[in-house]
């Protein structure tokens, strides 16, 4: 018996009962199976403690004002686009005379689930929540220059005003991101406690909002099922009826269930599956760069070796980029290295060094250094990153090895990485990796080039960095200061080193031949809305 | 008076359960905590500044100091709550009232079936001491313990849902198509058949199939072995020659005689043997997605979850209690030398 004839034999009768009056034949075009690896433990996206695979309620179940719009790569795939902004909720908007402040006009005809208004109080109390209640969301607002209630009036039912504190290219599209959702605030509040007064209890297990997909079942640890919201005004009617998210732990059963059909798309998948599956034409394989992300090498100053420049650069000549590239990424990705020019031809970001393997130089440059004799250190990886960064120190082990770095490996456990490698950075030499959600070279170098900043795990610091980050980072992109000051921050990027970036990742993905509408998103959770099976 | 002794023999078991209980509810506290990581940082997210992370310190209770914690976790406990998972958003009581059953049903049907296996498979080897059958009953039972059970498990996805297609999908307790059962029991298989519906029946035996044959696969081995070798001894032992002598028919001697008195040793390997199926579940549930409490605790430990390794750890406790105290139980009733006065 094949597995069709087992699934009709049985299923048949379910499947009716599931699906009420459709034909099986309509049934399988408007219902989508999605596979992802990890657990979603909250359905409220700014409730603390919500993991990121979670983040993805917030793209199908709810609204923002603006979205982001889309862009067509020259291999043909689809990626968001950071420049393009759209209203979700929003009809229109206008940024005032002055420039400080932005209103914006509700669509009249934008309703909640439940049938009622979307108002701009709604609006006010969802971003006051998000500013408020602490945690991810709160530091997110923060990086829009949103920090405040205040800054958040609701002038009438349709007319809402942002007024900003500091003028930032950052504040509008940061309204677009997962957390700057707009919550169903009269049933919220009706849920909200004098100890939980954001109905964060509540909303993690019943959300309320507007979005193109209600959650019709949350099995926590196993599925999540969506159903069409047909009133939805964010933007096109999604075509799929009903979507069903599975949480299936095992790599190998996931690639399994794609190829043989019985899911229509396994999210995010690693770079071994999507080379093999890609060969082996028995899936549709899509991905995209990750936009301002990238796997770096980082040694940390607070090392004094590493404080000699001569030595980071060194090392930058000693790392096995290609074979890295080739073992680790399986070729997928954007080569970070190679780059002909010592200086940056343009402000794209991220961007090869100008760097590549070549144990002479890295020598050379040893020996000028009191180094010569050689150092001894430890490399440290974050176990929960191993698919790449553990054959990635396996290669660079090698080959500093040859340059008289020897060096031990450490795997760090998940739960402990962000504690000794990010915050009290503490580890020598580490494998890391950083993404920013907002596209801006500036937003990167802010979290990762400047001292005590989070994302700085080696803890670089030179003031005329921080000073050209402090002046960058909520500078307009059209103001003619801001071109020069970026190619200035590459620059030093590259003389210094402090971050030795070794390829920017893809996220890929295995569907059906018939799944179309997929589009890579920074946030890299699946968005369902505009998925058609053909 | 010898019925009373057995009833005295309980009680006493199970008042031993109770310091060990009280151990281990002190022992997995300071493990816990003792765990390398801070889940207040790991729980704030990968932007949360140093402020963000005292919340949810604050909000986790870890900002007390370890007694004061600790006297706050004995008093949730006596009123029966057993804290909130963040790792999966749900409080761990309900966790474990969900995923235990899965992993129950999916370990005693493994067990089960290895059972049904390997008991058959020990007599006919001990009855045929070093022939063939002997040596193809050891060749399974060495291979089948010494496969790790993610590796048997990938090879029957792949054979016979990958290659042959006659498995359903392995995406957990049910096909997408099907809504679990009411919740009587838990078990799946149990519940549908108490509602009389007799599809979801057949599709969650369908999905647990091929589970339970990694299980049985992996727990043949010590009952089999034990099987053989308690038969070895009860059939030279001097009874079952007396037996022979008298003119007994094989069948007899070998069932009524013999096993009746190998099966001891045989029932008390079980319950060890439970306990490490239970243990191998979690790769099982990984590769299978089953929704266990093997890979709910797996995952609770990587994220130093506190509340919920605490309470796996607790209600795997009080299981091995339970299980201890039925083997013992049974042991009493259907062996006349335990209870009875020396």
């Amino acid at each position: 018996m094949d597995r069709r004839s087992f699934l009709t034999l049985p299923g048949t009768a379910a499947l009716l009962s599931v699906l009420k009056t459709l034909p099986a034949e309509a049934a399988e075009k408007d219902t989508l199976v999605i596979a992802i690896a990890d657990t979603i433990n909250s359905l409220d996206i700014n409730r603390p403690g919500t993991n990121r695979p979670a983040y993805q309620v917030a793209v199908n179940a709810y609204d923002r004002l603006l979205s982001f719009g889309t862009k067509t790569n020259p291999d043909g795939s689809v990626s968001w686009d950071y420049h393009s902004l759209h209203g979700e909720l929003a009809q229109s908007w206008q940024i005032a005379e002055d420039g400080m402040s932005v209103t914006f006009k509700l669509k009249p005809d934008a309703v909640f689930w439940d049938g009622t208004k979307v108002t701009a109080d709604d609006v006010k109390w969802s971003l006051d929540r998000a500013v408020s209640i602490g945690g991810f969301p709160t530091t997110q607002m923060g990086a829009g220059r949103l920090t405040k209630p205040d800054q958040f009036e609701a002038v009438d039912p349709e007319t809402f005003r942002v007024h900003f504190l500091t003028k930032s290219k950052l504040t509008l599209p940061d309204l677009a991101v997962p957390v700057a959702v707009v919550v169903n605030s009269k049933v919220a509040k009706a849920h909200a406690t004098s100890t939980d007064p954001w109905a964060a209890e509540y909303l993690h297990r019943n959300p309320a909002g507007s979005g193109a997909f209600k959650v019709e079942r949350w099995d926590p640890g196993q599925q999540l099922v969506y159903v069409r919201n047909d009133n939805w005004k964010g933007g096109p009617l999604p075509k799929l009826r009903r979507v069903i998210i599975r949480e299936i732990p095992s790599q190998s059963t996931r690639r399994a269930l794609v190829e043989r059909g019985d899911v229509h798309l396994d999210f995010d998948i690693s770079g071994k599956d999507a080379k093999e599956l890609a060969e082996s034409k028995k899936a549709k394989v899509i991905g995209a760069p990750v936009e301002n992300a990238e796997y770096v090498l980082c040694p940390n100053f607070g090392f004094e070796p590493f404080r000699d420049k001569r030595v980071r650069q060194a090392i930058a000549y000693a790392v096995p980029y290609e074979q890295i590239f080739q073992q680790a990424a399986y070729g997928i990705g954007v080569r970070m290295f190679g780059a002909k020019q010592a200086t940056p031809a343009t402000i794209a970001w991220p961007q090869p060094f100008p760097f590549d393997t070549d144990l002479d130089r890295a020598r050379a440059l040893m020996a000028q250094t009191p180094y010569k004799d050689g150092i001894e250190t430890t490399l440290s990886l974050d176990l929960s990153t191993a698919d790449w960064s553990e054959p990635t120190a396996l290669l660079i082990q090698e080959n500093l090895a040859k340059i008289g770095i020897k060096t031990t490996i450490d795997r760090v456990p998940g739960a402990n990485w962000r504690t000794i490698a990010l915050l009290q950075k503490k580890l020598p030499l580490i494998l890391d990796t950083f993404g920013g959600w907002l596209n801006t070279p500036d937003y990167y170098f802010y979290w990762a080039y400047v001292k005590d900043h989070l994302f700085n795990g080696g803890n670089y610091d030179n003031p005329e960095m921080a000073a050209l980050v402090d002046k960058t980072l909520d500078m307009d992109e059209a103001n003619p200061e801001y071109e020069p000051s970026i190619k200035r921050m590459i620059q030093i990027a590259f003389d210094d080193v402090p971050r030795i970036p070794l390829w920017q990742p893809n996220v890929e993905s295995a569907m059906a031949a018939n799944l179309q509408g997929y589009v890579s998103w920074f946030h890299r959770v699946p968005d369902c809305r505009p998925y058609v099976l053909t | 008076m010898r019925r009373r002794g057995k009833f005295f023999l309980i009680g006493s078991r199970l008042l031993q359960a109770i310091p060990a209980v009280i151990g281990i509810i002190i022992v997995t506290f300071i493990l816990t905590r003792a765990l390398p990581g801070d889940p207040a940082v790991y729980f704030a997210g990968p932007t949360a500044d140093a402020q963000t992370i005292a919340q949810v310190r604050h909000a986790l209770g870890l900002d007390h100091s370890l007694p004061i914690q600790f006297l706050y976790y004995l008093n949730d406990l006596l009123h029966g709550d057993l804290g909130q998972s963040i790792s999966t958003g749900q409080s761990v009581g309900d966790e474990l009232l969900h995923r235990l059953p899965a992993s129950l049903e999916l370990t005693l049907s493994g067990l089960l079936l290895a059972i049904v296996i390997a008991v058959p498979l020990g007599i006919l080897a001990a009855t045929r001491p070093d022939s063939w059958i002997d040596h193809a009953c050891r060749f399974l039972v060495t291979s089948g313990v010494s496969l790790p059970t993610f590796f048997t498990g990938l090879a029957l996805v792949y054979v016979f849902y990958y290659r042959l297609g006659w498995s359903p999908a392995p995406m957990g307790r049910l096909d997408v198509l099907f809504s679990p059962p009411p919740d009587i029991t838990g078990f799946y298989t149990i519940d549908s058949l108490l509602t009389g519906d007799l599809e979801t029946f057949r599709a969650s035996l369908g999905q647990l199939i091929l589970p339970a044959c990694t299980l049985a696969l992996f727990t043949l081995a010590p009952i089999a072995r034990m099987t053989r070798a308690s038969m070895l001894q009860v059939l030279g032992s001097d009874y079952v020659r007396t037996a022979r002598a008298a003119g007994l028919s094989g069948r007899t001697v070998l069932i009524t005689y013999a096993f009746g008195n190998a099966v001891l040793p045989v029932l008390t390997t079980l319950g060890m043997v439970f306990s490490f199926a239970l243990g191998a579940n979690v790769l099982v549930e990984k590769v299978f997605a089953w929704p266990g409490i093997g890979s709910f605790a797996v995952d609770a430990l990587v994220a130093s979850d506190y509340a919920a390794v605490q309470g796996f750890v607790l209600s795997m406790a009080i299981l091995f209690v339970l299980l201890n105290l039925i083997v013992d139980v049974i042991t009493t009733i259907i062996d006349p030398r335990v209870g009875s006065p020396a």
